[in-house]
């Protein structure tokens, strides 16, 4: 099999006759003394989607993506440029803007030199023919009826598949070479149903850097389906939020956004390199309690934010972020890893060619603890267990986050109660872990449908956790 | 450094001739290809954006964008494909990718393009190119300024994530088989600053920014700063409170947001699929009597402005609440038809939606409320479309005598966003106009607040 950076070399530099040469030459001009760092990102990618809407293929696109991206570092300064166009005078032009930050002349000699392959986390494959146009259509309709075969009261079923192809080639200051192949692909199911005059929705879906066939294999789509209906049915039953401070449950898998927001954005290296998270300058101190180890993991096997590479060309890593409690070490990418003095942790990713790498989550989840998840439950008095959440947001700097509950329930005497509506759950990311005093022993991961945005930028990325018992967080209801 | 400078006239005369002759190039194309009508749009872009942190320049971006997409229809089957990529094997590989999408799509009797008779007839300057392209230099010199300003604002704003300027200006082309191709340039300029105060332990954030078509119509830079370094100060030592229902003032930059929601609801494509919560209210009484919102789109220089919208259908000025009751929903032609309807020139959305103001500035509200909370910041999505249920992360002031007393935090405001609709007691006239949607602050009836 051709290595991924035979591929992506065929891919991004063939069509415009760019040689090893060329790219020495694009170096060159971009390197001086004042530059400490520069690289070339190119990218290509492909990306096609079909959605069915009321029983029809409403909607088919395709998209093509490509260009490449210069940058220049020079201490904390960055020139960036780009140009969708791969060719040798408009990228010698990117670099000429690119290194204005420098004032200094050329002095590089940079030889381009591919790196041995560091161990690959998905295959290099091309998803977009993975199914032929007939198979995916199909699906989409199997889909359609699976959702409304599930409760005559489904009125509404929206379902779509998406797939991306994206061929990445990276030339590093030293004149490393590194290429990745990265395919992507996801399926959503989006329901409504009606009963009396009331209407709700529920949704569900999943997908891997994988094929098509991802989605077939243990009818994995089709649980999508029946799982929409489910979660629109409850909340057919549910009864108004409680608001107010209370004991939270939250189940395992996706309310893993809970990591994500209260510590994962807040230990994000260039927030504390520049001393604006909650959590600078405080590794080595407890911000959890001893329950929880949480980990930000590029190298699980075709998850949705594992990475090969990053978007720097550093190998994927499992990165300790809390242990036992105690703060380990901040997500870097290559700039703030080396203004902090120490190493990338593989983090540095960029939505393309076209936006500037930053340090960003891949897969971030807690390991698991030793309580049983019905414990857990039992112990809670009065309180809310949380299943299934929509997004999340954070303020690194106050470090007060928030993430909203689509399908909780109350807990009354230790037993799981009726459904409440959604409702926003609000806490302070330093000191909410410190509350979780029950760990189950029911690691789940997401099913692979987290997009992060930061900067304008969004990434594909995962999330996980167990069931998890925290003893005091605020639920935003309007039961007061 | 290298310098940018605005294209010439002819220039941008020549540029608007090029696209507009590659509209008509991809849609002879598609029309080859066999598709029986098609729409493409093409668009170009060039920026510069500066990143000044702690007095310093941290990074300079030389944006160039451009967009090529299409739009098939082999009766009423549809399909579309874009690219960035402008090589003639790139753009042939996109009108094909579309053809061969459109032939496994479902026959949808809505499908197509807006009326010939809706076309814009005419393209009206609206006055929105106004390119700037300050030197590198000069737009570190504007950022250094702005944060300087922020930074001395008090000296426990302690450190800063800085001051950026973006500036953008750009040709935007479409055209349809029905022989329409309209094109117009613009231009977006913006500076915006956040600082970060520490007051004990405990640290916060806020920024500012403006954002205008033309340069000169920019805030001053000191004064952004000034802003941004104000509002950070004042959430310094923010408290939580207890849980309550009170009566909450939105400031305006919040208040976009509950307008956001309406527009949300009043949307072709969640009412044909049955999502929002103002399925059927045509002609409801949604807000109290005093409320009229209308959207201008030819408004001169708006930030939403256009002479067309995204299918080329004439814009023009349009009630949407009248007297409190729903005038109109805003619906593309796909939406209309699925409704049973005429396109309401929505496609692409709503361009300068407005609130009519009202009579208080916001000490004037505070002092109308008397008790309760003034929110400023509000965090996650927490709007359920199909059921208008409300839940969100707030932060703001607390308000005694109508008065602010002091900064709150950690709380959540809840609500169902028609009852707030109906709950809004008066709108005030310090209105935000940054973006799409101008609205002054709000003052609801009682919600729920959850806190300690």
């Amino acid at each position: 099999m051709p290595s991924s950076i035979d591929i992506a070399r065929q891919t991004l530099l063939s069509p415009a006759d760019l040689q090893d040469h060329d790219l020495n030459r694009v170096m060159d001009q971009l390197l001086s003394p004042d530059i400490d760092a520069a690289d070339l990102y190119f990218q290509s990618s492909r990306l096609e989607s079909w959605v069915l809407e009321d029983g029809i293929i409403r909607e088919g696109s395709y998209s093509i993506e490509q260009g490449v991206g210069v940058r220049a570092i020079c201490g904390e300064k960055t020139g960036f440029a780009y140009s969708d166009e791969i060719r040798l005078p408009t990228l010698l032009e990117a670099g000429r803007n690119a290194r204005a930050i420098a004032r200094s002349g050329n002095s590089g000699r940079i030889r381009v030199q591919p790196v041995q392959e560091p161990p690959r986390f998905y295959e290099p494959v091309n998803p977009l023919p993975s199914l032929s146009e007939e198979q995916k259509v199909e699906l989409l309709h199997r889909l359609d009826r699976e959702a409304r075969r599930q409760d005559r009261r489904v009125i509404e079923v929206t379902a779509s598949l998406v797939a991306a192809h994206d061929v990445v080639l990276i030339v590093g200051s030293d004149g490393s070479l590194n290429g990745d192949i990265r395919p992507l692909v996801r399926c959503n199911v989006h329901v409504i149903v009606e009963q009396d005059g009331r209407r709700e929705q529920g949704s569900s879906g999943g997908g891997a850097r994988r094929d098509f066939h991802y989605l077939l294999d243990q009818d994995r789509a089709l649980e999508f389906a029946r799982e929409a209906v489910r979660q629109a049915l409850v909340n057919l039953e549910a009864v108004e939020a409680p608001a107010g401070t209370m004991p939270v449950v939250l189940g395992p898998g996706w309310p893993g956004v809970l990591l994500h927001e209260a510590i994962g954005h807040g230990l994000e290296g260039d927030f504390n390199r520049k001393g604006t998270s909650a959590f600078s300058g405080r590794i080595g101190e407890r911000v959890a309690s001893s329950h929880c180890t949480v980990v930000d993991d590029a190298t699980l096997v075709g998850r949705r934010g594992s990475l090969s590479v990053d978007d720097e060309g550093t190998p994927g890593q499992n990165t300790v972020l809390i242990e036992n409690g105690i703060l380990k070490g901040y997500m870097q990418d290559r700039l703030n890893a080396r203004l902090m003095g120490t190493a990338s942790t593989g983090n540095g990713r960029r939505e393309s060619y076209a936006h500037l790498p930053l340090p960003r989550m891949t897969n971030t989840y807690m390991l698991p603890g030793e309580h049983h998840p019905g414990d857990i439950i039992a112990s809670v008095e009065r309180g809310l267990y949380a299943v299934n959440f929509g997004g999340g947001q954070v303020d690194i700097t106050s470090g007060k986050f928030v993430f909203s509950a689509s399908e909780a329930y109350l807990i009354e005497n230790g037993r799981i109660g009726p459904p409440v509506k959604g409702a926003t759950l609000i806490g302070n990311g330093p000191d909410v872990l410190t509350r979780v005093s029950m760990v189950g022993d029911d690691l789940q991961l997401d099913a692979g449908v987290g997009t992060c945005g930061k900067e304008g930028q969004s990434v594909p990325v995962g999330v996980g956790q167990p069931t998890l018992k925290i003893d005091e967080l605020t639920v935003g209801g309007t039961h007061a | 450094m290298p310098e940018q400078r605005p294209p010439s006239g002819e220039e941008m005369d020549q540029r608007q001739a090029r696209l507009e002759q590659m509209v008509e190039d991809l849609l002879r194309e598609a029309r080859r290809q066999g598709a029986s009508s098609a729409e493409a749009g093409v668009s170009q872009d060039s920026g510069l954006t500066v990143d000044v942190r702690m007095g310093e320049l941290e990074t300079i971006e030389h944006t160039r964008d451009q967009g090529l997409g299409i739009t098939v229809y082999f009766g009423h089957r549809k399909a579309s494909a874009s690219t960035s990529d402008f090589s003639p094997e790139a753009i042939r590989e996109t009108v094909q990718a579309a053809c061969n999408i459109a032939r496994f799509t479902t026959e949808d009797p809505c499908a197509g393009l807006a009326d010939p008779g809706s076309m814009a007839r005419t393209v009206p300057d609206l006055d929105l190119y106004h390119p700037w392209a300050p030197t590198p230099e000069q737009a570190i010199e504007l950022c250094i300024r702005c944060e300087t300003a922020a930074r001395e604002v008090d000296p426990r704003i302690s450190n800063s994530e800085g001051a950026t300027l973006n500036t953008h200006a750009g040709l935007q082309v479409y055209g349809n088989t029905h022989g329409f191709v309209g094109s117009y340039p613009s231009s977006r300029h913006s500076l915006s600053c956040a600082v970060v105060g520490r007051e004990g332990d405990s640290m916060q954030r806020d920024y500012w920014y403006t954002a205008a078509r033309a340069p000169e119509e920019l805030e001053a830079s000191e004064q952004v700063g000034r802003r941004a370094g104000e509002r950070t100060l004042a959430r310094l030592g923010a408290r939580r409170i207890g849980t309550c229902r009170v009566p909450v003032i939105f400031q305006a930059e919040m208040a976009v947001s509950l307008l956001r929601g309406l527009v949300g609801a009043i949307s072709g494509s969640n009412l044909y699929r049955r999502s929002s919560f103002l399925l059927d209210s045509l002609e409801e009484r949604l807000f109290p009597e005093f409320v009229h919102i209308h959207e201008n789109p030819l408004l001169p220089r708006g930030l939403a402005s256009a002479p067309f919208d995204s299918e080329g259908v004439a814009t023009a000025p349009k009630d949407f609440v009248t007297g409190g009751v729903l005038k109109s929903y805003a619906l593309s032609n796909y939406s209309a038809c699925r409704l049973g309807m005429r396109t309401t020139g929505n496609a692409g959305g709503v361009r300068n939606l407005a609130i009519d103001p009202g009579e208080q500035d916001l000490d004037g509200l505070l002092a109308l409320m008397d008790r309760g909370l003034l929110v400023t910041e509000m965090m996650g999505s927490g709007l359920n479309m199909v059921t208008g249920d409300y839940s969100r992360g707030a932060a703001g002031f607390w308000v005694e005598n109508g008065e602010i007393q002091y900064p709150v935090e950690e709380i959540t405001i809840a609500g169902n966003l028609r009852q707030m609709f109906a709950g809004l007691m008066a709108v005030g006239n310090d209105e935000e106009r940054r973006g799409s949607i101008r609205t002054g602050s709000w003052l609801l009836e009682s919600i729920t607040v959850a806190g300690e």
